[in-house]
């Protein structure tokens, strides 16, 4: 028997998954970084707080990095608050998500815990374990040498000699014995043993030894990852310096935000590649769905707000664009609706209203099977229309439910304390990477208040299941050189 | 006396940020053989000759530049440039030299003139000359230098609780040009181009505008106003067909009931309106209301065509106050400044209409016995 208090829980959960999925802290559209900081803080605090247990669950879920990070940090800081076997649970969630984390931002959770005086026996086997688990310690301490340092320090962690002799007394050997290191230690004097390092640590040998950039971006390619090789590529383009990058092997969304923020007559001039790698970035994100969601319409959200803000640029419109290719993917028929009335996906940018209402109408003109509304729910020309024509969609022209409504939103409201709905009888789901949509539609199903808490429950039950039974040794995603 | 013909212009559906709420108007046929451009001035701080040997002194952040064609031909802006690259150091817009008068010529078909100020100069020049009749009530520096000087506040858009977001989130319709301001539901001004890229690139002036105290408080104290959102009736919809022209019937009913009540408040009143220029087709105007109490009254001015088309407009909503002394002037002046006279016709005793003119700032106007006589509450005319 559901009670109120399981509905009121299931929502709470809901809306804390669907706030930890899209805000980052940072500053929106519609509200600066210190309301979004303020916002995520109170409902880390509260869920924290009343759902302990759902709360470490979240962790198994596709939340972004920023609050991954900030769940683990606040469920060490308050450890005492469980008991025995919560600990357990919430111990082999944060350890395997700590083995999917960037790197640098596990080592900035070190430096957190170091500051907030966190340093039970737990805690630093935690960091023991994460840290055996690293492949080159080594190669960490050059790349991530004050993370690195602070975690040994603050977890009293051994490290070998010559690792504590380059960390904590760098003048005292001659040469090391570990090949990173030795190169570290001659990249101060020659030139050629930077290309040798790490990116992010060879840029700064060579501005001291003023190399111009684009020498060193042509000869220090091969060292990049895939992340830097992509936002280095106009940077590259600008010195014009060659560095060699397969875009088709590039994380869908980030793709598109790389494809937007370049010129319009650059993306017509080079329309096939782009298209290309974009399709085949979408492929490889639909996987085994492909081909498998029948006919599917979008309604996808190009008005100015798309242009999010100084910090995520772009970024609603990235989403969106990665949405419209991965959806062509998962379709055996599509049609993609702009708010803007344009139609070319690929020369897209954000301007004008946002009609909503209107768009959907011409969507539910093709009859499809699913309808998908990515958009950051600010229904203005006019206001709230695109709740009235599904709600009335709904109560009297589709009572047999033919078509699936789900609505995806990229952007986390603040005030609301939820992604920004277009009415209540449409699940709305937050959204960060397009590589999780389908994911997203499935737990978008609870949110239209018809599944209660047992079911939720059960659900991540599952996923927490899958997630930590995952191989430990998940390959990290830095220090991996393409 | 006339009213203003917004026809071309429609109101598309409003976009609400705290208690600010903003409508565009969009216009169906862009007017191109008109442009405007803006140009910022260095040293903001200016005094100006309106051209009857008086000065006008105030902060004018920025002037703008009209041109127009002979022959209704499609031109660019003045001052349009085409470059690669955005940010380029040369390419920072050509400084403008400061002006020495409100509307002045820059060649045969182009006017460059101080918006705003052109309708504010005209409301503090009203009835500036002083008493046209010398009745003995009327002081000697009354007689001798008329109102001078007279001063209005205003506050810069920049101050006014919350609109700088909301310019800021506005999503500009495609074919907008121009929008209406409302703080907390009272229109505040409104601003008309004749191209949607002129308004583009206009739109973020508003936030250098004047504001009246009105407006502040408006803004300050306002709760975030309602949208009027869309509802549909869905015992009348039985297809998409239906529904879909249930949708468009609310766009259509919005525009309708913007215009009636929301803003009727400028549309429906009847203005003074004053040339100030000739423009080929077009004619440069300011107008003034006829400073009815306990009314929204604006100020402003238009570019209009011959046929009393708005083609660019930007007016600005007066206060209780600043309505209060448009109306003391202007019904004085009616009445030959005679003090009895104009009393009477307010319904008032000489006494009250001394008081008022006290209270409204106009006491250095009178002998000086004739205002303590009234405090008094005795009659020294």
């Amino acid at each position: 028997m559901e009670t109120y208090a399981d509905l009121v829980a299931a929502e709470d959960v809901l809306l804390f998954v669907n706030a930890a999925i899209t805000s980052t802290g940072q500053r929106e559209f519609r509200s600066t970084a210190d309301e979004q900081r303020m916002s995520l803080d109170f409902l880390h605090e509260y869920v924290r707080v009343n759902y302990r247990e759902l709360y470490a669950a979240t962790l198994s879920l596709d939340i972004n990095d920023h609050n991954a990070v900030e769940i683990i940090r606040r469920l060490l800081v308050t450890a005492r608050e469980a008991d025995e076997e919560q600990r357990r649970a919430e111990g082999r969630l944060i350890g395997a998500r700590l083995a999917v984390l960037p790197p640098q931002r596990v080592y900035r959770l070190f430096g957190q815990l170091r500051r907030a005086r966190v340093n039970n026996r737990r805690t630093r086997a935690i960091m023991r374990d994460w840290l055996a688990g690293r492949r080159d310690h080594g190669f960490d301490a050059v790349k991530y040498r004050s993370g690195f340092k602070t975690a040994v320090r603050h977890g009293h962690l051994p490290v070998p000699d010559e690792l504590g002799d380059f960390l904590f007394a760098p003048r005292k050997r001659e040469r090391y014995e570990h090949a990173l290191l030795d190169t570290y230690r001659r990249a101060r004097y020659t030139q050629t043993a930077l290309y040798e390092l790490p990116y992010t640590v060879a840029e700064g040998f060579a501005a001291q030894h003023g190399i111009p950039r684009a020498v060193f971006l042509e000869r220090i390619a091969p060292r990049m990852t895939r992340g830097e090789r992509l936002r280095g590529q106009e940077s590259a383009r600008a010195h014009k310096a060659k560095v060699e990058i397969d875009l088709a092997a590039m994380p869908l969304t980030r793709l598109a935000s790389y494809v937007l923020s370049l010129d319009l007559s650059v993306r017509s001039e080079r329309r096939a590649e782009l298209t290309g790698a974009l399709r085949a970035a979408a492929r490889q994100a639909a996987g085994p769905y492909a081909g498998t969601w029948g006919r599917v319409a979008a309604v996808l959200d190009d008005s100015f707000s798309a242009s999010g803000s100084g910090q995520k640029r772009r970024r609603p419109l990235a989403v969106a664009l990665a949405c419209h290719f991965l959806l062509a993917e998962l379709a055996a028929a599509y049609v993609p609706l702009w708010t803007s009335g344009r139609e070319d996906a690929l020369l897209t940018y954000p301007y004008g209203p946002t009609p909503l209402g209107l768009r959907i109408l011409d969507a539910l003109d093709r009859s499809p099977a699913r309808l998908v509304i990515v958009s950051d729910g600010w229904d203005n020309a006019p206001p709230g229309l695109a709740g009235e024509v599904l709600r009335v969609w709904r109560t009297r022209l589709d009572r047999s439910r033919r078509t699936s409504v789900v609505h995806l939103n990229p952007v986390y409201d603040a005030d609301g304390y939820d992604v920004r709905r277009i009415a209540p009888s449409v699940p709305t789901a937050g959204i960060r990477d397009a590589e999780d949509l389908p994911a997203l539609v499935e737990l978008a199903q609870f949110a239209e208040g018809r599944t209660g808490l047992a079911e939720l429950r059960a659900y991540l039950d599952a996923r927490v299941k899958d997630f930590t039974a995952q191989d430990k040794d998940f390959s990290a995603q830095d220090g991996v050189t393409a | 006396m006339t009213q203003l013909d917004l026809t071309g212009l429609t109101a598309a559906p409003a976009q609400v940020w705290g208690g600010i709420r903003l409508v565009p108007l969009v216009r169906e046929e862009p007017i191109t053989d008109l442009r405007l451009r803006r140009e910022l001035f260095g040293d903001a701080w200016m005094a100006v000759e309106p051209g009857d040997g008086t000065y006008y002194t105030s902060y004018i952040p920025h002037g703008f530049v009209a041109d127009w064609s002979r022959d209704g031909k499609w031109q660019a802006a003045y001052g349009t440039q085409l470059c690669d690259e955005y940010d380029d150091a040369d390419d920072v817009p050509v400084r403008a030299i400061p002006m020495r008068r409100l509307v002045q010529r820059a060649g045969s078909r182009r006017l460059r003139f101080l918006p705003l100020h052109l309708a504010l100069e005209g409301y503090l020049a009203l009835h500036f000359g002083g008493p046209s009749v010398l009745w003995e009530e009327w002081s000697a520096r009354a007689v001798r230098r008329g109102l001078t000087p007279r001063a209005e506040m205003a506050y810069a858009g920049a101050s006014v609780e919350g609109l700088d977001e909301a310019l800021r989130i506005f999503e500009i319709h495609p074919g907008q040009c121009g929008v209406m301001v409302y703080a907390a539901d009272a229109l505040a001004a409104a601003f008309v181009v004749p191209h949607p890229e002129d308004y583009r690139a206009l739109h973020a002036s508003l936030l250098q505008d004047l504001y009246g105290e009105l407006v502040y408080q408006h803004a300050y104290y306002s709760p975030p106003v309602r949208e009027f959102t869309a509802v549909i009736d869905d015992t009348r919809v039985s297809d998409l067909a239906g529904l879909r022209a249930a949708a468009l019937g609310q766009l259509s009913s919005w525009a309708g009931d913007h215009d009636r009540h929301l803003a009727g408040g400028l549309l429906d009143e009847s203005y003074q309106i004053t040339q100030l220029r000739r423009m080929g087709r077009y004619r440069l105007t300011r107008f003034l209301p006829p400073f009815a109490l306990h009314r929204e009254q604006h100020i402003g001015e238009a570019i209009t065509d011959l046929k009393g088309r708005v083609a660019y407009l930007k007016s600005m909503r007066l206060s209780e106050a600043q309505i209060r002394r448009g109306h003391l002037l202007s019904r004085l002046a009616h009445h030959d400044w005679n003090l009895e006279d104009t009393a009477a016709a307010l319904g008032a005793s000489p006494v009250e209409l001394v008081r008022r003119l006290r209270n409204a700032g106009f006491d250095g106007l009178l002998k000086r016995h004739v205002v303590e006589a009234a405090q008094r509450g005795r009659w020294d005319g």
